[in-house]
């Protein structure tokens, strides 16, 4: 798998992502509240807690679509409040995001879809156009490289959002809801390819409200679960 | 923005110009736009050339010509003329000056009294034509002498009314490029409004682009490139349709005057070409700065 495996040598050291005592607040209200994590690279965690405890606003703080009210925020050792907007797009690179809606461009096929991160970032030479047929393959969609996104259903759909996060070989993955809209057979086949990933040396972070998926995940794989309650981030305990 | 940037932003690029939904409104109104804008466009230059030229023929045609009219008792006539040839002689800035003959000043007013006009009978003034040379006729001083040596000369430098219609032409100039600027505002206007509904109808395009990894430089070319072009060909059609119209207008002649001269002539005729390019630089003016806009609203 080239192009999931061509960055695996990427220097590891400190947290790929870093919160140190952040807060949020929107429309006078705090959404988050002196939250602090930090992402090892490699390493795999859940993050759990009831609808509208935050959970989305924590993974979009992490790929800076939303700055933080106080607090520090770093990604790859780089103070994001710092970052000029060229810079945010090059940090973004590096973040692979999976969201529950999946936001595909309809009027573009799967395949144009799934290569946009090359497009952007001014890649797509032949290899790389193999690779991305070989990619999804991986995620099983090998057969509908032409197909659009209002032709697929809806665990085909997160299976090529999982291989559009994936394409540039990003040091994370942050997947929102990931199977919130598929059956449970294929949120099992959309786990082991997140823990594939992770095998693979990315750090993987999962905001999800289905419990059962942490519990069949935490016999594949070594993951630490978060919960948001009261605007704050803990520990989930052992009743996982 | 320096010109590699533009080149770089005007690229095609037809993988990345896919992002931006192909159809849509605003795809009708920015060629409509720039097509109606640089038809106008086109008579507006073609005003102003025809006036321009207008207003050159005028001033150059009258302003080397004086004539002196001599308006004296029939006896007294053959006597000043004579009087006011030998003033005109010695005056300085007069290259040559004759007295017109019977036949030409009937064919004068032939238009209005007919061919067979019997001007020994009327007491029509006698003309003296003044052709001025170097250094320039001086008309106050000229009209003193006369008024001292030959009392029935009046001289008329053609000042009076060759100075209003100059003007006259020229300002139809002035309006002619004050309207192409109009269009060029107004075309500026429209497209800014156009890229400005079509930035927001993409937004979520904008979001999906700008999450995996997009910088705004990409995103605004995308746009701007759409809008350029766009604009390049609904301008190059109304140019097209325009010359055509100014093609049917009559050709210039002395009977119609002014109406039929109304056209493009010799290398006037290339000028034209211009209207798309200006019409593409000012659509990829207005779509990178509405683009530059709104993608900081939209972060």
């Amino acid at each position: 798998m080239a192009v999931l495996g061509q960055e695996m040598g990427r220097t590891k050291g400190a947290g790929v992502i870093e919160l140190e005592n952040i807060s949020y607040s929107y429309g006078g209200g705090e959404l988050l509240s002196d939250v602090s994590l930090q992402l090892q690279p490699g390493s795999f965690h859940f993050l759990t807690g009831p609808s509208g405890a935050g959970k989305t606003t924590l993974l979009k703080l992490c790929y800076g679509a939303l700055l933080p009210t106080s607090g520090r925020l770093s990604a790859f050792g780089e103070d994001i409040a710092r970052l000029d907007r060229d810079q945010m797009a090059l940090l973004r690179r590096r973040i692979g995001v999976v969201h529950q809606d999946c936001r595909f461009l309809d009027h573009m096929t799967l395949s144009e879809n799934v290569a946009l991160p090359l497009m952007v970032s001014g890649r797509g030479d032949s290899d790389e156009r193999n690779d991305l047929t070989e990619l999804l393959g991986w995620v099983g969609l090998g057969a509908r490289l032409e197909a659009h996104p209002p032709e697929l259903s809806g665990g085909e759909r997160q299976r090529a959002a999982l291989a559009r996060a994936v394409i540039l070989s990003p040091d994370v993955v942050l997947a929102d809801e990931p199977t919130g809209n598929v059956d449970w057979e294929m949120s099992q086949r959309l786990l082991r390819l997140l823990i594939e990933l992770n095998r693979m040396g990315k750090t993987v972070l999962i905001a999800t409200h289905d419990l059962s998926l942490i519990r069949a995940a935490k016999s594949q794989v070594q993951a630490r679960v978060l919960r948001i309650s009261q605007r704050r981030l803990q520990l989930a305990g052992a009743d996982l | 923005m320096s010109s590699s940037d533009i080149r770089a932003l005007l690229r095609p690029d037809t993988r990345a110009d896919r992002v931006v939904p192909p159809t849509g409104f605003t795809a009708q109104l920015t060629l409509f736009v720039s097509g109606a804008m640089a038809f106008l466009a086109v008579f507006a230059l073609a005003l102003s050339l025809a006036s321009g030229r207008l207003a050159d023929r005028w001033a150059s045609e009258l302003a080397g010509a004086a004539t002196l009219r001599i308006s004296a008792p029939a006896e007294q006539r053959a006597a000043q003329t004579e009087a006011a040839l030998v003033v005109l002689q010695q005056t300085p800035g007069v290259a040559s000056a004759r007295a017109l003959t019977n036949e030409e000043q009937a064919a004068l007013l032939s238009p209005w009294f007919g061919p067979d006009l019997p001007l020994d009978t009327l007491p029509v003034p006698q003309l003296i034509e003044i052709i001025e040379g170097a250094p320039g006729l001086d008309a106050a001083g000229l009209r003193l002498r006369l008024g001292a040596e030959v009392p029935g000369a009046v001289l008329d430098d053609h000042g009076r009314w060759r100075e209003p219609l100059v003007d006259a032409a020229r300002s139809l100039r002035r309006l002619g490029w004050i309207s192409i600027l109009l269009i060029g505002g107004a075309t500026a206007a429209m497209i800014t409004l156009a890229a400005n509904a079509s930035l927001a109808a993409n937004a979520q395009i904008i979001e999906v682009l700008r999450q995996v990894g997009a910088r705004d430089r990409f995103i605004a070319g995308a746009f701007v490139r759409r809008f350029t072009f766009r604009a390049l060909f609904g301008a190059a059609v109304g140019t097209l349709l325009g010359m055509s119209g100014v093609l049917l207008l009559p050709e210039a002649s002395d009977a119609g005057g002014f109406l039929t001269g109304l056209g493009f002539q010799g290398a006037g005729w290339v000028l034209p070409a211009f209207i798309p390019l200006l019409g593409a630089a000012v659509a990829f003016l207005a779509t990178w700065s509405a683009a530059r806009r709104k993608l900081k609203e939209l972060s």
